[in-house]
């Protein structure tokens, strides 16, 4: 099964679009910790397009496109901002980092997939989930 | 639920501002900003603000609550105040370990052992 949806900034249709991924996730019968883990990695992915890839730009969209099989689940998140070298991000679980406000979405997503691979200049993210 | 609504229950227990969320997933950034504000109101009003925050209805939050409640902590602290978190759902309890936040808020099981522990 797979959808691909292109998002505004709008979260109605950010919640309509993720609901169709849980609902999808939970008749592949998925358990409730691995929807919350997916869950949990694609609004940080989606969030992240929007804030740091588009820059909260209205005009600009967030494309949004996942296939699940009852094993893996595949996610891609594209934004249409200029990317990023995410080893630029600093260890927000650093000590001289804890107090930091920002920094966390990218950690929380490679802490509950199995893969997380940004695709070169960086405005694509690719996540999957094996069960 | 228009934004101008508050999205937190705030009471007032012996001397602790004890604050709950109306919202079951805290995920919306504009959501989460108004979250921030109007909890900050509640510490600008204090002069040593006893805070305690409850997740008892929470089951979902990112990294954008993670860091409102960081600048929270750094509010309080401004004021030599106190912070404590509760009710955190095990799921959620989770995110706080995977980001060590664990060690820079006190948690508390219970909304009533977190009271407990105001000086």
């Amino acid at each position: 099964m797979e959808r691909r949806h292109t998002l505004r900034d709008d979260r109605d249709q950010i919640e309509a679009a993720v609901a169709e991924l849980l609902d999808a996730l939970r008749g592949l019968e998925f358990d409730e910790s691995s929807r919350f883990a997916i869950r949990l990695a694609v609004e940080e992915a989606i969030n992240n397009g929007f804030r740091h890839g588009n820059k909260n730009d209205p005009e600009k969209r967030v494309h949004f496109a996942w296939n699940a099989s009852p094993h893996r689940v595949q996610v891609e998140v594209e934004d249409e901002g200029e990317g990023f070298d995410p080893a630029s991000v600093p260890d927000p679980t650093a000590e001289e980092n804890l107090e930091i406000p920002s920094g966390r979405g990218l950690m929380l997503m490679r802490a509950y997939m199995s893969q997380v691979e940004y695709v070169d200049p960086g405005n694509r993210v690719r996540m999957a989930f094996d069960r | 639920m228009p934004a101008s609504q508050s999205r937190l229950r705030i009471v007032d227990v012996n001397g602790v501002t004890r604050v709950e969320f109306l919202d079951r997933n805290i995920l919306d950034e504009a959501n989460i900003q108004q979250i921030g504000e109007e909890i900050g109101r509640v510490v600008d009003g204090q002069v040593q603000p006893k805070l305690l925050i409850s997740f008892g209805n929470v089951d979902h939050l990112s990294s954008a609550a993670l860091g409102t409640l960081i600048t929270l902590r750094h509010k309080v602290d401004a004021k030599d105040g106190q912070l404590r978190l509760s009710d955190i759902k095990p799921q959620i309890h989770t995110v706080f370990e995977i980001t060590k936040l664990t060690r820079l808020f006190h948690i508390h099981e219970t909304a009533a052992d977190a009271l407990k522990s105001f000086a």
